[in-house]
C-alpha cells in the first residue's frame, strides 16, 4: 500500500524517454559488433587519451627532459674528450639509445604511478569492468596507450635530434614500428609490477632495480659487442638491448648488425610479457 | 505457512483460486531477471556467501541487506563477473554468468559504493566517455547524457570538474552514469551513503522516478528506512546465508509484530514493567538501561503502567527491528 501511493506520488514532471528499441544500444550494437569487439580496448585508449591531453604539457617535459639532458651533458660535455665510436662520434653513437630510452621511461612509468592510480585510487579499472569491457580489453587499452606515449616520446627526441646537429637517415622510419615494439614490451612490464604492487613504494624498486640498470648497461653509452664474453652474453640478453643495436642501425642507416634474431626476439619476449601482464591483472581484479 | 497469508511462501494454488485485485498489474513481458541457486563463494578458508538463493522479478526492487561482511557485495560482484563463483547458477536475463559476462553487464547499471568518477574529467566528458565504453553512437550518447544530465539536475554543471562537485552532486553523476545503456536492471550498492538529507531526498525521488518507470534494481542500504521506502522485497544475509526473505510489511509483522515500545527507567522499575507486559503478547529485549517491548497485539492498556517509569517511546514495528532481531546487536568489524 504505501509502495502504490509512492508511485502516484511520483509526478511526470522528470522522465526519461524511452528510446526506440531498434536504437537502443545494447541490442543493435552487439548484433553487429562481434568482430568489433576485438578493438573495444580502443576506447580505454581513448579515455586515457581525453585524460592526457588535458596535461599535456607537464606529461612532455616530465618524459622527455631526462633524455635530453642525458644527450646534452654526456653528449656535448662528456663527447668532447671521447674518441670516436664504431666510426660514429660520441654524441652520435648515445643519440639513438637514448631515443629508445626515451620510449622506455614514457611507457613503463604510465603503466606503473598512471596505471596504479587508476587501479587504486580512481578505481577507474572497476568502473569499466561494470561495462561490457574485459580485463582482456583493460590491459590491451592499458599496453597499447602505454607504448602510444613513448612512440610519442621517441618521436620527439628524434624531431629533437637535428637540434643537436644529429641528423637521422630516411631509414628512421622503419624505427617506428621498433619502438612502438619496445613501448609495448615496457608498458607490459609496468603493468606487471602494477598487478604485483601493494603501494607507490613499490615502483622505487622497480625504477631502481629494472629500469636505471637498463638504462645504463644496455649499450647507449658504451658498445655492448666490444665486452669480454661472459658479460657481453649477458648484455645482450636485456631486453632494451637489442632496441638500442637497432635504433643505432636504423638512424643512420648502417646495417652492420644483423636485425632479424633482434627483431624476432623482441616480438617473443613482447609478446610473453603482454600474456604475464593480463594473467596477472586478471588474478588481481577478478577474486 | 499453513495461515494463508503470509506473504513468504504462499503457493501458485491460492494464487489461482482466489483473484488478487490488489497484487501488481502483470506487465507485458514479465519475467525474471535475475535467479540465482546454491551461489557459493569462498576465499581461501572463508566461506563468504554459503548456498545462497534468490530471484528478482522484472519491475521490483529488491533490498540487499546485511551486516557488514555479510555477503552482499561479493553477491553483487559475482553477477557482474567481478568475482568468480565457487558454486552454484547465475543467469541474468536467462544468460549464464559468468559466460556471458559481456551481453549481461551491456544490460545492467551499477552504482558503486566507492566513486569511481574520473576526476580528471569533466561531468559531462564522465558520461561521455563512459558511454563510449558502451559502444553508443556518438549521437546517441549526446542525447541521452543531455536528458540524463537534466534528470539528475546536473545540466548547469556539465563543465565542471568532479573535484569541485559536492558529495550529492557526485552521487547523481554516479547514478546518470549507471543509466547511460538503458539498464533493465540497476545495481545499487550504497547509493545514499553519507550524503546529507536533502541529497537523499533528491535520489530517493529519482528513484522513484525511475521505479515507477518499470526499472528492476537490486539496492543495498544500511539505511533501512531507505530499503523500506524504495523496496517490494527484501533479502537479509547475515554470515552469508540468507536468514530470510520477503515483503518487508509482512515479515515486520510476522516476525517482529504491530508496534514498538522503548521504555527507560531503572533497573527495578523495568524488572517490574517486564512481569506487567507478560499479560500482552509481546516479546521483551533488555539493551543496557532501556527495556524494548515488540508488541504483537494491540497493547494500548499497558501505557498507564509505562507512565509510572521515567519515559517511553511508542512507535511503529520497522525493519530495522526486523534487521536487528535477525542479525543481532554484536558489531560486526570485519
Amino acid at each position: 500500500m504505501y509502495l502504490q501511493k509512492r508511485k502516484k506520488v511520483t509526478g511526470s514532471q522528470h522522465t526519461i524517454n524511452k528510446l526506440p528499441t531498434n536504437t537502443r544500444c545494447n541490442r543493435g550494437f552487439f548484433a553487429i559488433s562481434t568482430i568489433m569487439r576485438g578493438f573495444s580496448f580502443c576506447t580505454i585508449w581513448l579515455r586515457n587519451w581525453r585524460v592526457w591531453k588535458k596535461h599535456i604539457l607537464a606529461a612532455l617535459i616530465g618524459n622527455l627532459g631526462q633524455p635530453l639532458l642525458f644527450l646534452l651533458a654526456m653528449g656535448y660535455g662528456l663527447g668532447r674528450d671521447v674518441g670516436p665510436m664504431n666510426g660514429l662520434t660520441y654524441l652520435q653513437f648515445i643519440a639513438p639509445g637514448l631515443v629508445a630510452s626515451a620510449v622506455m621511461y614514457s611507457a613503463a612509468l604510465e603503466t606503473t604511478y598512471g596505471s596504479y592510480t587508476r587501479l587504486t585510487v580512481q578505481k577507474t579499472y572497476e568502473a569499466i569492468l561494470m561495462t561490457p569491457l574485459g580485463v582482456v580489453d583493460l590491459v590491451l587499452g592499458e599496453i597499447v596507450w602505454g607504448a602510444s606515449k613513448g612512440l610519442l616520446a621517441g618521436v620527439i627526441m628524434l624531431l629533437a635530434l637535428p637540434l643537436f646537429g644529429v641528423v637521422p637517415s630516411p631509414w628512421v622510419l622503419a624505427l617506428l614500428p621498433v619502438l612502438f615494439l619496445s613501448g609495448m614490451f615496457f608498458s607490459a612490464f609496468g603493468l606487471i609490477m602494477t598487478a604485483l604492487a601493494k603501494n607507490y613504494d613499490f615502483f622505487n624498486y622497480f625504477t631502481s632495480l629494472v629500469i636505471t640498470p637498463l638504462f645504463l648497461f644496455s649499450g647507449i653509452f658504451f658498445p655492448v659487442q666490444t665486452m669480454a664474453q661472459p658479460v657481453r652474453g649477458l648484455l645482450e640478453m636485456l631486453p632494451l638491448t637489442p632496441i638500442v643495436s637497432l635504433a643505432r642501425i636504423f638512424c643512420y642507416g648502417r646495417f652492420d648488425e644483423p636485425i632479424l634474431l633482434k627483431f624476432l626476439g623482441s616480438i617473443l619476449v613482447t609478446g610473453c610479457a603482454v600474456w604475464l601482464a593480463g594473467y596477472l591483472l586478471r588474478r588481481r581484479l577478478i577474486q | 505457512m499453513g495461515e494463508g497469508k503470509a506473504g513468504i511462501g504462499y503457493n501458485g494454488i491460492m494464487r489461482q483460486t482466489i483473484p488478487q485485485p490488489e497484487s501488481m498489474p502483470d506487465v507485458p513481458g514479465s519475467q525474471t531477471i535475475v535467479s540465482v541457486t546454491g551461489l557459493s563463494k569462498r576465499f581461501g578458508e572463508r566461506l563468504v556467501v554459503d548456498n545462497i538463493s534468490f530471484v528478482i522479478q522484472r519491475g521490483q526492487c529488491v533490498g540487499f541487506l546485511g551486516p557488514n561482511g555479510a555477503g552482499k557485495t561479493t553477491c553483487i560482484n559475482m553477477l557482474l563477473g567481478l568475482v568468480e563463483k565457487s558454486a552454484g547458477k547465475i543467469r541474468v536475463f536467462d544468460l549464464e554468468a559468468p559466460r556471458f559476462h559481456r551481453e549481461i553487464k551491456a544490460r545492467i547499471g551499477v552504482v558503486p559504493q566507492a566513486d569511481s568518477l574520473d576526476p580528471d574529467l569533466s561531468v559531462e566528458e564522465n558520461l561521455r566517455t563512459y558511454a563510449g565504453y558502451f559502444r553508443m553512437p556518438r549521437r546517441l550518447a549526446r542525447k541521452r547524457v543531455d536528458e540524463l544530465l537534466h534528470f539528475f539536475a546536473l545540466h548547469n554543471r556539465r563543465e565542471e570538474i568532479i573535484e569541485h562537485l559536492s558529495g550529492g552532486q557526485r552521487r547523481r553523476l554516479l547514478l546518470a552514469r549507471a543509466l547511460l545503456n538503458e539498464p533493465e536492471l540497476l545495481i545499487l550498492d550504497e547509493p545514499t551513503i553519507g550524503l546529507d538529507p536533502q541529497a537523499r531526498h533528491l535520489i530517493w525521488e529519482r528513484l522513484a522516478i525511475l521505479q515507477a518507470q518499470g526499472t528492476t534494481m537490486l539496492l543495498t542500504s544500511h539505511y533501512l528506512d531507505e530499503v523500506a521506502r524504495l523496496s517490494q522485497q527484501v533479502l537479509i544475509l547475515d554470515h552469508g546465508h540468507v536468514v530470510v526473505q520477503g515483503e518487508p510489511r509482512q515479515l515486520i509483522t510476522d516476525l517482529v509484530g504491530l508496534e514498538v515500545f522503548e521504555v527507560e527507567g531503572t533497573p527495578a522499575e523495568l524488572e517490574a514493567m517486564g512481569a506487567s507486559f507478560a499479560q500482552c503478547n509481546a516479546r521483551l529485549e533488555r539493551v543496557g538501561d532501556k527495556l524494548y517491548v515488540y508488541a504483537r497485539e494491540d497493547c494500548s492498556r499497558l501505557t498507564k503502567v509505562m507512565d509510572t517509569s521515567g519515559s517511553w517511546v511508542r512507535r511503529p514495528a520497522n525493519l530495522e527491528d526486523l534487521f536487528i532481531q535477525l542479525t543481532g546487536r554484536s558489531l560486526r568489524e570485519s
